[in-house]
């Protein structure tokens, strides 16, 4: 589905790489679809990172780093690879509506 | 009788106390730097010594020697900070109050943090440069290889000088075409980024580079473990990277102290306001250089940047004005490319390195972000520089925020 699609179908804005233009749009229904869209069925583990990674953005305004969604949320590096394949920290954010992580400089 | 009080004299936290130690009243204030180490270390230069291009006499000197007299220098190792009850604690057990505190604690390698890294092939065939040890056994084992396949990785980010692992492996394609073996080695940079550098157009005319210079890049590669038998990398999802020779750039952290004070992040880097420089959380610390959790280089540019914006802000502080939101995040690095050549970048937290000419007085115009002599010699020159000028405070002709003058904002064109 291209973008264009997407965002017809969820009725929010996203920006031009899929990520949600603002954050408070999002609802566990959206999660649901842009996790489908990377190929990933939602579990509870899944469901424990997301909530982290919310509750993270609320208080320190930028989604987290891998490192701190490993050493807080309960979820080891490994299994998180295996939750999220390919990049997690990028599609956690995507699937949590948070915009996407800025690589470090 | 107000107490500063400065933890660690390194680039960042000399560089602050010269300045402060000239800008405040002397009747007024007392002054204290607290390091653990009495060496101070030239760390850009640590790139240049596997390649015999410097020994340890050029990048050691004793912090004393570039500390003014009217600070007071304490040797040893922090334990923590009360920041409630303003005072740091020494492992010793002594106590120091502070009116103001500054940290400048820089950041360390940690290659424990990686499985297998730092064991049975430590120093045999998994090197560092990021220490000065690590670089001079690098220099040994360099001088004696006889080819194979050397990968250079970056274990995570952040890590000092994001440019460095870039520079080492155009200084070992030229090194190796010196020694004439180029042809038996193979170059390989193993980055968790998505290419070669952070931001998009430096990243494709560097990438550009490696490819030119035969060096292939893996990236998104996150090492998990390292197997030193077998010589392998293996990443977080099953990749696996084999190496002859591994140079690496271990996870770096800022320091313990930070840590066992509760005032640090995950890494132990400090939250700091982007703007002034003010510590998150308290209204009386200040953070300098890479102890900062800030999205700009770890690089003694931007501390050097930082200090000339942070002085006169902490002097407008203390007489009670309110803080201007003056740092940008600027960076400027010579990067080094090989054959005597080097490129310059300059960028700050919203503008990426742009090409164009980097109007510098005195030695005139730079060419930024391409190949040129002139920026090779500008990093040599940067080493007398460092020691003779910058540590001491003294004034560099180089404005502290970043400047799009001279820069080509737009594709192709000369004006922008």
């Amino acid at each position: 589905m291209s973008t264009a699609e997407l965002q017809a179908k969820l009725n929010v804005a996203l920006d031009p790489e899929g990520f949600l233009v603002d954050p408070e749009d999002w609802t566990p229904e959206i999660a649901e679809v842009l996790a489908q869209e990377e190929g990933i069925q939602l579990t509870e583990r899944h469901w424990q990172v997301i909530r982290f990674v919310r509750d993270y953005y609320r208080e320190h305004g930028e989604p987290p780093t891998l490192r701190a969604i490993t050493k807080r949320s309960g979820v080891p590096t490994k299994e998180l690879y295996q939750l999220f394949p390919k990049g997690p920290a990028k599609k956690v954010a995507r699937i949590a509506g948070l915009g996407k992580p800025k690589g470090c400089i | 009788m107000k107490r500063l009080v400065i933890l660690g004299a390194g680039t960042a936290g000399t560089m602050v106390a010269n300045r402060l130690a000239r800008e405040l009243e002397f009747e007024d204030w007392r002054i204290t730097v607290v390091d653990s180490d009495r060496v101070h270390y030239y760390q850009p230069g640590f790139l240049l010594i596997p390649f015999g291009l410097y020994e340890r006499r050029h990048v050691v000197r004793p912090k004393r020697d570039y500390l003014p007299r009217r600070v007071e220098t304490l040797f040893g190792t922090v334990h923590h900070i009360d920041p409630e009850r303003n005072k740091v604690y020494l492992e010793d057990g002594r106590g120091l109050a502070y009116d103001y505190l500054i940290i400048a604690t820089g950041s360390h390698i940690h290659p424990e943090e990686t499985p297998g890294l730092a064991e049975d092939g430590w120093n045999r065939s998994i090197f560092t440069f990021y220490d000065l040890e690590g670089s001079l056994a690098l220099a040994r084992k360099l001088r004696a290889w006889e080819g194979g396949r050397l990968v250079l990785n970056v274990a995570e980010m952040p890590i000092k000088c994001p440019v460095a692992p870039l520079e080492f492996l155009f200084l070992a394609d030229w090194y190796f075409h010196q020694r004439g073996i180029r042809d038996r080695v193979e170059l390989v940079y193993a980055t968790p980024l998505p290419g070669a550098f952070t931001k998009p157009k430096a990243s494709e005319m560097l990438g550009g580079l490696l490819a030119e210079k035969g060096i292939q890049v893996v990236p998104e590669f996150n090492v998990m473990e390292v197997d030193p038998d077998g010589r392998r990398l293996i990443s977080y999802d099953d990749q696996v990277v084999e190496y002859d020779l591994l140079v690496s750039v271990p996870v770096h952290m800022g320091s313990e102290a930070i840590e066992r004070s509760g005032m640090g992040d995950e890494l132990n880097f400090v939250p700091t306001e982007r703007h002034t420089l003010k510590a998150k959380h308290h209204d009386n610390i200040f953070v300098l250089g890479d102890a900062t959790d800030l999205p700009a280089s770890k690089a003694g540019s931007v501390a050097h940047f930082q200090v000339d914006v942070f002085v006169p802000n902490f002097k407008r502080y203390v007489e009670g004005l309110e803080l201007l939101p003056t740092f940008d995040g600027h960076a400027n690095c010579f990067i080094e490319s090989g054959f005597g050549k080097g490129l310059l970048i300059d960028f700050n937290y919203d503008v990426e390195p742009l090409p164009g000419m980097y109007p510098l007085p005195g030695l005139g115009p730079m060419p930024l972000l391409r190949e040129s002599r002139v920026n090779h010699w500008g990093k040599l020159l940067f080493r007398w520089i460092y020691w003779n000028i910058l540590l001491k405070g003294k004034e560099l002709p180089l404005p502290a925020q970043m400047s799009l003058a001279g820069k080509w904002t737009h594709g192709g064109g000369h004006h922008g």
